[in-house]
């Protein structure tokens, strides 16, 4: 019976101190630091931001631009390293694992075209043809040419085209090139 | 479920109620026989969800308009459908029916047991269609929305409860060492999944933290615990010779214990995250070397000299190849470790190909190789076929191993051409295409082993065989059930 006390509190105490250390301690650093925004985050932002959750973007784009020096993030441009005040404290965290595709911590400085995204949300081959990132086309509308006169559809290259027919941003294309645009260092970092 | 088995035994004075081990293995079935058959459900539906991913990373435009099937929905339902469902309710399944054993008790609790693996199972069918129509948590390894994270978590307690009981009514008085682990395991997991449910992780840093040490302790404190107790059971019960060292085990045990809790935020260098939080990770990862090698030094002085023994017995080989990997995938993950090395394969295919080594080079195929032995046991009938189980080890360990090595040697060539800026960024994407293609092929080896499987599996539980055991598995299910 002894032996088996020792065991489990062997068993508890590891697991809780640890998880201390990881978890509570850090919570003491960090959140103090980020409590008060100094930005404004609207309702397209925080929306934006959930379908960017939704659609698993994460799963190819880092958000977190390591120090200069480690690696070459700040010489491909992707901004400087990134601080536990960029993320306008929206959940879930979005730093990410991956680079299938560039770092997006700073996307809103390198692309701040609304068309742009949409053309690389809806087909990101019309941009490079050699990407990889899958299209989005669910989160547009395609309505006949003649519908919503001086409403421009997308300039899509010619094999994309559905002839006839435009396609326009729908409400969650809009808010996510809001998030995306967002996305840039000096709007959201302390000072 | 009858009665008289709730009777509390003294392991010390009392003479106790002695269980032949055909016993054990007829009160086991039919909960082990449950949770490994859903366990290999979610395995099948978890190949279908990776095979899609990796065809989609290809060919992006492969069910392009769908989306509940985009990449970014059926990536992480596949973590979460092996990790929840095939590796945790055969991990559960393989743990009871070990302790069962080692104890020489019945499993306890039978009856609660099997409601709660159908709530598990309803549990991750409500969480996978929530994933699938965009309501992910977002979170890695914890894509499951709260409340199916929470529910699983209640059913794993059920189970904790059962392995308590079992081990307190216990008629042996030593425990052997896959006890401990196994105890551990249906300790750390609760916690984990408890704690990773707080809303009080609320600030984007704070929150990767807690993600990264969850994740990395979900294999570290659960899948890990269960897979060695496993290998501890199986190498020594199928060359029927003692284990090499007590001494070993015990420091193998607690090197784990120590040091395996703290190694989170190695997923987190060059993240926001002080640096000395991540230096704590990265010297706490250097230091699993000791339990990683301490282990293998057991297993193998246990092994040696009866290598053959791997060519006649298909769990030892699966089981050996499944140890083998634990101790390559555990050094090479302290090796990825280090800043310079990080620096890196961080952000590249290379640590997909590392996570895949660990829960499918370790983890599944340990599971694999502990079905091959219990299911016998407890259906009291033979494997249809040796060949098919050879087919199965073969297509899943070239499968493995073409996975890890074409995602491993382009890895290393993504991350250096990353850190290089004058490589254009989608050079490093066209040049993975051929590997992804690789990957691709290997699932479909893997996913071949897979049905192979399944079908032997089900061939054995839903036939009425040739077999001399005779009386039909539904049979003694109702009779056991039977109030
Ligand atoms: C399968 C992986 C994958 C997924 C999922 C994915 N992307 Fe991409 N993305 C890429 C790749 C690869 C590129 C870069 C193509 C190239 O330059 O070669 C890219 C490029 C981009 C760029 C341009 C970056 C730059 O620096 O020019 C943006 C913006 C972007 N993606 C946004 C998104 C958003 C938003 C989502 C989710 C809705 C998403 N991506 C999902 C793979 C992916």
């Amino acid at each position: 019976m002894i032996r088996l006390s020792i065991l489990l509190f062997g068993i508890i105490a590891t697991f809780v101190i640890a998880m201390f250390g990881l978890t509570i301690v850090p919570k003491f650093f960090i959140d103090e630091g980020v409590r008060e925004p100094t930005y404004l985050t609207s309702f397209e932002i925080t929306e934006g931001h959930r379908i960017f959750v939704r659609e698993g973007c994460i799963y190819c784009h880092s958000k977190q631009v390591r120090p200069e020096g480690f690696g070459a993030d700040f010489e491909r441009g992707w901004g400087r390293a990134s601080l536990p005040t960029d993320y306008r404290n929206l959940l879930p965290h979005n730093l990410g694992t991956m680079r299938t595709g560039p770092d997006l911590a700073n996307i809103g400085a390198r692309q701040p075209s609304r068309d742009w995204h949409y053309l690389n949300l809806y087909q990101p081959r019309a941009i490079n043809e050699k990407s990889i990132m899958p299209p989005f086309p669910w989160l547009f509308e395609v309505y006949s040419e003649r519908a919503r006169p001086g409403r421009d559809g997308l300039s899509l290259p010619e094999q994309y085209r559905i002839p006839g027919m435009k396609v326009l941003p729908a409400d969650e294309a809009r808010y996510l090139a809001t998030y995306l645009i967002s996305l840039v260092q000096e709007s959201t970092g302390t000072e | 479920m009858k009665k008289e088995n709730i009777k509390p035994v003294d392991p010390g004075n009392n003479p106790s109620p002695h269980y032949s081990v055909s016993e054990l293995d007829r009160k086991a079935r039919f909960v082990v026989l449950f949770l490994i058959m859903s366990g290999v459900f979610w395995l099948l539906l978890g190949t279908l969800l990776a095979l899609l991913a990796s065809v989609k990373m290809h060919l992006p435009e492969f069910l392009g308009n769908a989306g509940w099937l985009t990449f970014g929905r059926v990536r992480p339902l596949h973590l979460n459908t092996v990790v929840y469902g095939w590796s945790s309710l055969t991990g559960a399944g393989v743990a009871l029916w070990i302790l069962s054993r080692l104890l020489k008790i019945p499993i306890q609790l039978r009856g609660y047991i099997l409601v709660a693996g159908v709530i598990w199972n309803i549990s991750l069918f409500v969480g996978s269609i929530q994933i699938l129509a965009g309501f992910s948590r977002g979170i890695e390894w914890l894509e499951f929305p709260v409340s199916t994270m929470v529910a699983m978590v209640l059913c794993v307690i059920i189970i904790s409860a059962s392995v308590m009981q079992m081990i307190i009514m216990r008629n042996v008085k030593q425990l052997y060492v896959s006890v401990w682990y196994i105890l551990a395991a249906f300790l750390w997991f609760p916690l984990l999944g408890l704690v990773s449910s707080l809303p009080v992780f609320d600030t984007p840093t704070v929150q990767a933290g807690m993600n990264w040490w969850y994740a990395h302790n979900a294999l570290g404190l659960w899948f890990t615990p269960i897979c060695l107790a496993a290998a501890y059971y199986f190498i020594p019960k199928v060359l029927g010779r003692p284990i090499y060292s007590y001494g070993l085990s015990l420091l193998g045990f607690w090197g784990l214990a120590l040091f395996y809790n703290w190694n989170g935020f190695h997923h987190l260098i060059g993240s926001p995250l002080p640096t000395w939080f991540v230096t704590i990770s990265i010297s706490a990862s250097v230091m699993m070397v000791i339990p990683v090698v301490v282990v293998a030094v057991n297993h193998h002085m246990t092994v040696v000299g009866s290598f053959k023994a791997v060519k006649y017995s298909p769990t030892l080989r699966f089981v050996v190849f499944a140890a083998m990997s634990y101790t390559f995938v555990s050094l090479q993950g302290s090796m990825q470790s280090l800043r310079s090395v990080n620096e890196v394969i961080h952000f590249t295919h290379f640590v997909a190909a590392h996570a895949h080594i660990g829960m499918y080079a370790f983890v599944s195929m340990m599971l694999f190789g502990a079905c091959y032995y219990i299911i016998p046991r407890i259906t009291l009938r033979e494997w249809h076929s040796k060949s098919l189980i050879k087919w199965h080890f073969w297509l899943t360990a070239i499968g493995i191993i073409i996975y890890v090595g074409a995602l491993q040697f382009i890895g290393l060539f993504q991350g250096w051409s990353m850190n290089n800026p004058d490589v254009p960024f989608t050079d490093t994407v066209t040049m993975t295409i051929p590997y992804l293609v690789a990957r691709s092929a290997s699932g479909i080896l893997m996913g071949a082993g897979h049905l192979i499987f399944a079908w032997l599996l089900i061939k054995m539980v839903f036939r009425t065989s040739e077999q001399p055991a005779g009386a039909q598995v539904l049979d003694n299910i109702r009779k056991e059930f039977t109030v």
